[in-house]
């Protein structure tokens, strides 16, 4: 395995500490491995998300920890992270987790949560907005019409 | 004032905007109408405070003295803030908070348009990062202004009380500095004057599903950029800044 594999293989490890379910592989925050200095490219979903320290305290230990002490972490601020980011998998994990997941391709303006949300218990469309800022920044508070049921949507970003 | 004087005044005045409307959002927190709302205004502070550190963390690499984005924010007093009058007047009621958002976010997101094609790739590269966040600010912003202002006789005349008492304050933000002109002209700072348009075409549409009228414009008040200040930002720095300021060794 080359160093670069087992940055990866570390990483793909590190939960995000509020979705713990999803890595920061999957959540698309990890934008890559780079030689002279060897260090892991990172990003910030939103500018003010109070993750963001937690995170990098988190790749540092996992890192230390795989003897990878030497590698450095450098933040990128460009380009801006995109939902579009978050991995097929990471997808999945989010559904079943409770989340529903956001639709592939609606980073863009415009079209911003405007399909309605696959509701994660029941698998039902009908499905309302009730708070487009939620729980956490990168989340919306949404209901099921079906079985009545509250649930977070990962925002469109 | 030196290129890189007038960098730094820039970016520590949309700094500056940032931070002190996150603060007054922040005095929502278990105050507002309902739990969504209260989640709403927190983030909209949250989302900010992240463009607050970003901008005031570059503004003290500009100037090279060795201040990062706590101690611009915390040890300056409200005479070296650059802040416009519009952010730092106290909430009111919800209806004057939602039209002071509505202003800002709207004049915010044209400027952001912007400043995304600044020739300072560190300015633009924030500009693109923020405006993801701030076309959400507006967007929620100009909803609450139709349901406020198309919702019930109270709501109307409150939205509408919101916005009288905000307008004189408008100006500001569309009023370049002298010292702008050579950052304007070297195609890094966005010049005011032409985020006028976009903000007048938004506040019209809005207004008019909102069943508003548009204010009169009043005699403006200005002087923030130029540190002169409401005797508002001298309690709202009291309190922001108190534990830093009381315990300047204190870590997290
Ligand atoms: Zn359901």
């Amino acid at each position: 395995m080359t160093w670069r594999d087992r940055v990866m293989d570390v990483l793909s490890r590190v939960a995000d500490p509020e979705i713990p379910v999803v890595s920061v592989v999957d959540l698309g925050i990890v934008r890559g491995v780079k030689d002279d200095p060897k260090s892991v490219v990172i990003t910030t979903t939103y500018s003010g998300c109070p993750a963001t320290q937690v995170i990098t305290s988190d790749i540092r230990k996992a890192l230390d920890d795989a003897a990878l002490n030497d590698v450095k972490i450098e933040m990128a601020l460009s380009p801006p992270w995109t939902t579009d980011w978050i991995t097929e998998a990471g997808r999945k994990k989010l559904q079943a987790y409770g989340i529903a997941p956001p639709p592939k391709g609606s980073g863009a303006p415009g079209l911003k949560n405007a399909q309605p949300a696959t509701c994660p218990r029941c698998g039902s469309i009908k499905t309302r907005e009730v708070s487009r800022f939620g729980s956490t920044p990168c989340k919306a508070l949404w209901q099921c019409e079906t079985c009545r049921e509250p649930f977070d949507r990962f925002k469109c970003h | 004032m030196t290129a890189n004087e007038a960098l730094f005044d820039y970016a520590l005045r949309l700094g500056d905007d940032a931070l002190i409307l996150s603060q007054r959002l922040g005095e929502w927190c278990g105050h507002a109408p309902a739990i969504e709302t209260d989640l709403t205004l927190t983030n909209v502070a949250l989302d900010l405070i992240g463009q607050a550190m970003l901008l005031l963390g570059y503004a003290g690499e500009v100037e090279g003295k060795g201040r990062d984005a706590d101690k611009l924010a915390f040890h300056r007093d409200a005479t070296k803030y650059r802040n416009c009058l519009l952010v730092e007047q106290p909430n009111g009621d919800f209806g004057r908070t939602i039209a002071r958002q509505f202003i800002f976010s709207t004049y915010q997101r044209a400027l952001y348009q912007e400043l995304t094609r600044s020739s300072d790739r560190r300015l633009a590269e924030i500009a693109a990062k923020a405006l993801k966040e701030t076309i959400y600010h507006a967007d929620l912003a100009a909803e609450w202004v139709i349901r406020l202002g198309d919702g019930t006789e109270e709501s109307h005349e409150r939205m509408k009380a919101g916005f009288e008492w905000y307008w004189r304050f408008v100006e500001e933000l569309f009023t370049a500095e002298p010292a702008d002109a050579a950052l304007i002209g070297a195609g890094i700072a966005v010049d005011p004057a032409k985020l006028r348009a976009p903000f007048d075409a938004a506040l019209a549409a809005t207004f008019a599903e909102a069943t508003l009228a548009l204010p009169k414009y009043p005699r403006p008040i200005t002087g923030g950029r130029k540190g002169r200040h409401s005797e508002h930002l001298g309690h709202l720095l009291a309190e922001m800044q108190f534990l830093p300021r009381a315990y300047p060794d204190a870590v997290w």
